[in-house]
């Protein structure tokens, strides 16, 4: 074999390794656009921060929810005033609602408001929180009217 | 009507990228025949075909089983693997007689071994894609892992000798010419089992804890589980006399804790623990002896190993002289003398490559494995439940410490250690598992890439929403009304 093919092979093979890596590269920077779905790598409360950018502009202005009115159980009729701060329920002492119900945990649910949108979160109750019939397994939008179950305590989001 | 909007696959990527990686291989193998035969034989190309066939039998089940997996993590591996094949035969090629270099069989020696070895990881690899449909459900088995996962540590150490050890590392199952290496599958097991036990035990680890200097440190019952992993990691070290596997084991609970507490503590914890425990051993070894003597000689001959060049420093040195030789660009593939260095289809098989490859070669390839562990944190990052996050991240981190470990043992950066390296030494045990490392990563990244089902068509109307979106909001019947 001619020095002069050997060395072409040598540096040939060093220059296609490279040309892999950087195509690789590629693929991955074109997957970040893709995918970008990025939360902690600890589990933290997903969803919320990903879809705040979309809500805003499907909320239509004056069905905003500016009431949680309880529908059934114990507290049935109360009526608290939404604000920009969270809502937590359960039977803590120091929750914003303080339900008083067997089938209900210490920490049990929260209302996280976002970008005009209010997000149901179960904070892994026992029995679970349902929206409507559906069983909330991560941040939710509540939707106006739509009841969020929590053991025999209903309450809904009102304008 | 709403396919051209789907989230994309990107599985004919990884198809591209895997024929690309094939086609590297067979540059490689036609850059040996030139440089050893000093001719091209016509069918240089059979080797990578049958390689290349196996992971293209791969891509076409995960495009069934997993088709939002990452498409990165199988052509990145496949290089890998097919450059480790196709080093391995060069190496058989330079022990055959020279008359038949040209005609040496595919399935000959251990480049051949290395082939069939590699089908069988797939094969394992794919079994996993198949019956593990969802990563979540490996959870159910922990405790039957962690038990299996201490056996297959512990089990070495008990064996007697004859059937453990080789050179001087207990680290083995010899059974009727099979040589199993357990710690590898236990490396799998016993993460599971951390990932499960983390996700149950993280609130307590990181939420009741006193403040010393700026740093919160956990109560002291809670150090109980790191304790005990450090006790068998030390274990490992002192009976099965391996460094690597050792901090392997710690350095992977530690990395899972962290993950799941978010606590620098539990890394300034294990790190003092770890360096605490070599440094015991070490000062063991000097004054005691016993079981700690050969970790004192390691540390030794790693302090200085042109010391005794011809004895206990002689594979240290001869890989350094090796890496040397290559300098910068290397010799070029089946120009060196990779065979003068001890060991070099397995332990020093990045020592062995780094003579033809050079340092270029070398920085390529520790790139190629930079980005398969990026690949597999980010997974961890994107899926959506926590025991998915720890495993993927602690399998990710398991690659890395590996890597780190035996190439920082090769090129003196640290005291040397039997690991093998990933997808390119030779042996079955360590590319089964770490192929079942590859096919979980898989899982999860699927796992984490996959728009959420059930969608309905009208909310379609908002493509970008839709795919940004968790699973819940798409669901509701209700997003319509808007």
């Amino acid at each position: 074999m001619p020095e002069l093919v050997l060395t072409v092979a040598r540096f040939g093979f060093l220059v296609l390794l490279w040309i892999f890596v950087f195509t690789v590269v590629g693929v991955i920077r074109r997957d970040l656009f893709a995918g970008s779905r990025a939360s902690r790598l600890v589990a933290a409360p997903r969803g919320i921060g990903g879809a705040a950018g979309t809500r805003p502009a499907k909320v239509k202005r004056g069905r905003a929810a500016h009431q949680l009115l309880v529908t059934a159980g114990a507290l049935a009729g109360t009526r608290i005033t939404l604000g920009e701060a969270m809502i937590t329920i359960g039977r803590a002492e120091d929750s914003t609602l303080v339900i008083t119900d067997d089938y209900a945990s210490a920490r049990h649910a929260r209302l996280v408001p976002r970008g005009g949108q209010w997000f149901v979160e179960d904070l892994g109750s026992t029995n679970g929180t349902y929206l409507d019939r559906a069983k909330v397994t991560g941040p939710t939008p509540v939707p106006l009217g739509v009841p969020i179950r929590i053991g025999r305590t209903s309450v809904e989001l009102r304008p | 009507m709403a396919r051209g909007r789907r989230q994309p696959t990107r599985r004919n990527a990884e198809l591209v990228l895997l024929l690309f990686a094939m086609g590297l291989v067979a540059a490689y193998a036609a850059a040996v025949e030139a440089n050893m035969l000093d001719r091209v034989t016509p069918d240089f190309w059979v080797p990578t075909a049958i390689i290349g066939s196996f992971f293209i039998a791969l891509h076409i089940l995960v495009r069934f089983r997993a088709p939002y997996a990452d498409p990165v993590l199988v052509p990145a591996v496949a290089l890998l693997n097919g450059l480790g094949v196709a080093f391995l035969r060069r190496l058989d090629l330079a022990d055959a007689d020279p008359a038949q270099r040209a005609d040496f069989p595919v399935f000959a020696g251990v480049g051949g071994r290395q082939l069939a070895w590699t089908l069988a990881a797939l094969v394992a690899a794919a079994a996993l894609l198949v019956f593990v449909k969802d990563h979540r459900s490996v959870s159910r088995y922990a405790y039957t892992l962690m038990v299996t996962g201490i056996v297959l540590v512990i089990l070495p150490a008990a064996l007697p000798r004859q059937y453990s050890e080789v050179n001087g590392a207990k680290l083995w199952i010899l059974v009727g010419g099979f040589s199993i290496q357990p710690g590898e599958f236990a490396k799998l097991a016993l993460l599971s089992f951390f990932a499960y036990y983390l996700v149950r035990k993280r609130e307590v680890l990181s939420l009741a804890s006193r403040r010393v200097l700026g740093i919160d440190f956990p109560r002291g019952r809670d150090l109980g589980p790191v304790l005990v992993v450090w006790l068998i990691s030390l274990v490992v070290l002192v009976f099965e006399k391996d460094l690597g596997t050792s901090l392997l084991y710690f350095g992977m609970f530690v990395m899972t804790l962290y993950v799941a507490t978010e606590r620098v503590s539990w890394l300034i914890i294990g790190l003092l623990l770890f360096f605490g425990g070599a440094g015991l051993a070490y000062s063991l070894g000097a004054s005691v002896g016993g079981p700690f003597t050969s970790f004192y000689e390691r540390v030794g001959t790693w302090l200085d190993p042109f010391g005794d060049p011809y004895g206990k420093g002689y594979q240290l040195s001869q890989s350094l002289l090796g890496l040397g030789t290559g300098g910068m660009f290397g010799t070029g593939p089946g120009a060196g003398q990779p065979t003068q260095v001890p060991e070099v289809h397995n332990d020093f098989i990045f020592a062995g490559m780094g003579e033809e490859i050079g340092l270029f070669g070398l920085t390529a390839l520790l790139v190629v494995y930079l980005l398969i562990i990026e690949r597999g944190l980010r997974a961890g990052l994107a899926v959506r439940d926590s025991f998915g996050k720890l495993l993927a991240g602690g399998l990710a981190f398991t690659l890395g410490l590996q890597v780190f470990v035996i190439v920082g043992g090769v090129s003196k950066l640290i005291p040397l250690t039997g690991q093998t390296t990933p997808f390119l030494s030779a042996g079955g045990s360590s590319l089964i598992a770490n192929w079942l490392l590859i096919a979980m990563l898989l899982r999860i990244s699927d796992a984490a890439r996959r728009p959420a089902t059930g969608a309905s068509p009208l909310t379609r109307t908002t493509p970008t929403a839709a795919a940004a979106a968790p699973l819940q909001l798409r669901e509701l019947p209700t997003e319509v009304v808007q």
